[in-house]
């Protein structure tokens, strides 16, 4: 089973990349972009059929160390 | 004292560490492997040291901080054993929970490499107790991710019980903005655990023992904890 993880600053955190990131695309003269966040995705497999267990493996991945739940939120998705 | 050095892969400041300790003490300290699941008999101190351990993937000091090593070191802490983590280290002890916060990328999105002043803030521990509170100390950093974040009422709260360590400051030991090198809050430089037998800070003591390359501001810290 395929799921995916994604992890993204809280909101209010500083993310120095995102605003550099900006800034980059702000030199390349791409329009209409108001501001970027940078965030982390990660593709996981999982064994077995089971989505409730998956989706409490991947919460305890997270939890424990995929995020740091002091400035960053998860989500996770299974296909 | 007996003291050892965790050594993860990336780890690049133990030999000074190590050295610190030795001139301090006496006695060289054992270079621990991270993949070791006790600590040596006997470890009064453990030093977590600088660098880039596993290469600050994921998170810097993540990885690490689920090492077999720190489960030992975690332990020793919780029997009221001595832990330094310098720079990566203090990174690491945040990652493990063995100390509150998180370093986040410097604001300014520069890493840092030169001498910095640091008030002290605390002497009244095993590892500060070779300073004198207030005491302006000139320590080297070299960091990119040293911007100390915490959330508002933990922040208040290692502040009324005396957590912090060392602020960032200038040389006339004014702690303000300018001084401020990497956006940490309240120009947090080094915190302690709520038990003060944990200390983690960016700057490297450890490179200021000897006047021959800078000076001797980090000896005290050394000597105190080598008794």
């Amino acid at each position: 089973m395929k799921a995916r993880v994604v992890v993204t600053l809280k909101t209010g955190v500083l993310d120095p990349q995102g605003k550099a990131i900006e800034g980059a695309l702000r030199s390349l003269s791409i329009a209409g972009i108001g501001s970027v966040r940078q965030g982390k995705v990660f593709d996981v497999e999982i064994d077995g059929e089971d989505r409730d267990s998956a989706r409490k493996t991947l919460n305890e991945a997270c939890e424990r160390l995929l995020a740091n739940t002091i400035v960053e939120n998860y989500s996770v998705e299974i296909a | 004292m007996k003291s050892a050095v965790i050594l993860f892969p990336g780890s690049n400041r133990e030999q000074d560490a190590a050295r610190a300790l030795r001139a301090a003490s006496g006695a060289a300290p054992a270079i621990v492997w991270h993949a070791e699941p006790d600590l040596p008999p006997g470890t009064d101190l453990v030093v977590l040291p600088g660098g880039f351990s596993y290469g600050d993937y994921l998170r810097c000091g993540a990885i690490a901080a689920r090492s077999p090593a720190m489960r030992a070191v975690a332990r020793h802490a919780e029997r009221g054993g001595l832990v330094l983590g310098i720079c990566n280290g203090f990174q690491i002890l945040c990652e493990a929970g063995l100390l509150p916060g998180v370093l986040m990328r410097n604001a300014n999105r520069r890493f840092l490499c030169r001498m910095q002043h640091v008030r002290v803030e605390n002497a009244g521990t095993p590892f500060t107790r070779g300073y004198a509170e207030g005491q302006v100390a000139r320590f080297a950093i070299a960091h990119g991710e040293g911007n100390f974040e915490a959330d508002d009422a933990t922040i208040e709260a290692i502040e009324d019980a005396g957590q912090i360590a060392f602020r960032y400051c200038d040389a006339s030991g004014r702690v303000d903005q300018a001084a401020n090198p990497n956006g940490s809050q309240r120009n947090i430089a080094g915190v302690f655990n709520s038990r003060f037998n944990v200390l983690g800070l960016m700057p490297h003591p450890e490179n200021l023992i000897d006047p021959l390359v800078g000076g001797i501001d980090g000896r005290p810290l050394f000597e105190a904890l080598a008794g």
